[in-house]
């Protein structure tokens, strides 16, 4: 009887994973369904436009593009500078252990508030608009807990020895960590980074809230052009009634889903790179 | 000489970077402060948060924003059914009994469901989920609680299962050793002695996936519909904070008035209730930690 129940709640946990499964198939073969007949290169290279079947892709494309690559040099260096500081400086002091609590905190704030924090900060008390540039840096403050975080345990697989060797030689910290910890580290970093990039590239609610626009017939031509990114568009093409508009939505999944895997393929490539040389 | 000077520069710059993070914490307080200060001063405490209507953009507005908060807490709800169980049973499963094999297979799947975009799950849940369970209840409406929550459910299993087989995996082998030697089976060690040792973990990663559900955004602006509604019944359009939030933000309420700062407000109320929940959660995974090293 009792091994009976044992039996029950394995199959019962099981069932779970297996839901779990069903769902993401079901997700992917819905949008497939939907969106694949309406994905051609007409549609990846068209701008937005009232009627659905004129309508394209290329200007929230290039608008997203705009903005990660902006995120990424906002959040690469502030990021790295701050998981150097709390790794290798400011290790248990007072300071380096509020400066955490704090960041872990940040790391669960709904996406949202950053939204209200961009537009209150960057859109108007800095006057950057509605442009990619405030896009970008919303996105920037988003990311980096994630870029703190993969960044420090980058740091901590890099062997005490290596640091030793270099003080034995008579560099200074500052030597060290700019010369041998951080190139041994740096495959890892930018794993980290890529993986926090391609959460913010599917964000949509912080960037509707600083007021990135739903209809924006053209690709940013500098950081300070107004935009819009793929899940806007995609939301935007959601929410109206007209079937056709859904189809494009479908093949706008599509578009950012392909780009999603694209990023973390290569993500996946640095970390076997990376683990592959730490053996050796 | 010089180049100690320069050490000191570059770790007051790191220094510099750090907090950043502060200052972004001390950002989000300033500007929903600001905002929402004016905002109470027309409308007062008491009304805002007893008000059992919200019509701030109608010609007689009302600034009761329980509507809001009810919406926002029967989806979390629905959420949490789907979410909690679920991940409990995953996390177990993956941590007590799971073979290498299936774990391998398990685990890449739960990263991509978190790794969807929330506005994919939203399309998700308005073009498929819905029809889907309109043939069930035929007196659902196109737009409710129900299919968003149950959705949301499933984008936080992987969040629950992972911090639960987190807390569970650090329980000592040794507990188990001991419930198995006295005959337990795997299920028994797993309910009685691992899950109890694992509380504290457990219930932050819980903790967690409400603040994450009360949170979330597009899900909710997609599927269930933005008309606020004081109801526990999960057929019906209702709206949420945050969905309130991308309303207003979409439309064209010009900036500086009292309709526009509802969004600080409504914000202010939202970032409140997730950190008091991180706080909590946070708070409850440093015990579990000290418990056991």
């Amino acid at each position: 009887m009792r091994h009976r129940a044992d039996l029950a709640f394995r199959v019962l946990a099981l069932a779970t994973l297996v839901l779990a499964l069903v769902t993401l198939v079901a997700l992917v073969m819905d949008v497939l369904a939907d969106g694949a007949g309406r994905l051609d290169w007409q549609f990846l290279t068209s701008l937005a436009s009232r009627r659905a079947e004129d309508a394209g892709i290329y200007h929230a494309l290039a608008g997203s593009i705009w903005v990660i690559v902006l995120t990424a040099a906002l959040a690469l260096p502030l990021g790295v500078a701050a998981a150097v500081y709390l790794e290798e400086y400011g290790t248990n002091s007072r300071l380096a252990r509020f400066i955490e609590i704090n960041i872990a905190n940040l790391a669960a704030v709904p996406s949202i508030i950053y939204g209200l924090l961009g537009l209150g900060l960057f859109v108007r008390a800095m006057g950057m608009g509605r442009s990619v540039m405030a896009g970008a840096a919303t996105l920037a403050l988003l990311a980096l807990p994630v870029v703190i975080l993969s960044t420090r345990e980058a740091l901590r697989t890099v062997p005490k020895s290596i640091r030793e060797g270099s003080y034995a030689l008579g560099a200074t910290k500052w030597q060290t960590i700019w010369h041998q910890v951080l190139p041994m580290a740096f495959p890892g970093i930018l794993t980290g980074l890529i993986l926090s990039l391609s959460r913010a590239i599917g964000e949509t609610a912080p960037l509707i809230t600083i007021g990135a626009l739903t209809y924006v017939p053209f690709a940013p031509d500098g950081v300070w052009s107004p935009f819009t990114v793929l899940p806007i568009q995609i939301f935007n093409w959601v929410s109206r009634p007209q079937a056709a508009f859904k189809e494009n939505a479908a093949a706008g999944i599509l578009v950012l889903m392909a780009l999603l895997l694209a990023m973390n393929a290569s993500a996946v490539f640095l970390r076997d790179r990376f683990q592959r040389q730490g053996r050796s | 000489m010089r180049p100690r000077r320069l050490e000191r520069l570059i770790e007051a710059a790191l220094l510099g970077a750090a907090t950043v993070s502060v200052l972004t914490t001390a950002g989000i307080i300033v500007v929903l402060a600001v905002e929402t200060f004016e905002f109470l001063r027309e409308v007062p405490l008491v009304e805002f948060l007893t008000g059992t209507e919200w019509t701030p953009l109608f010609a007689n507005p009302r600034f009761g924003v329980l509507p809001l908060v009810a919406g926002t807490l029967l989806v979390s709800a629905i959420a949490m059914v789907v979410a909690l169980p679920m991940g409990l049973l995953s996390a177990i499963y993956l941590s007590e009994y799971a073979p290498d094999s299936v774990r391998r297979v398990v685990k890449p799947v739960l990263e991509v469901l978190a790794g969807v975009p929330t506005v994919v799950y939203g399309y998700f849940a308005l073009l498929f989920v819905t029809p889907l369970l309109q043939r069930v209840f035929p007196q659902m409406s196109g737009f409710n609680a129900l299919s968003p929550g149950i959705v949301m459910g499933i984008m936080i299993l992987p969040l629950v299962s992972s911090l639960a087989e987190d807390a569970m995996r650090a329980v000592p082998r040794g507990l188990r050793e001991g419930a198995y030697a006295l005959g337990a089976t795997r299920m028994e060690t797993a309910l009685q002695v691992v899950v109890p040792a694992a509380f504290s973990g457990i219930t932050a990663a819980f903790i967690l996936a409400i603040s994450r559900a009360v949170g979330e955004t597009m899900i909710v602006a997609i599927a269930a519909g933005q008309q606020p509604r004081l109801t526990g019944n999960p057929f019906v359009p209702l709206e949420t904070m945050t969905a309130y939030i991308v309303q207003v933000s979409l439309g064209d309420t010009p900036q500086g008035t009292l309709e526009y700062r509802t969004i600080f407000a409504v914000g202010m109320l939202l970032f409140l209730m997730t950190f008091g929940l991180n706080l909590v959660s946070t708070w409850l995974r440093e015990r579990f930690r000290e418990e056991y090293s």
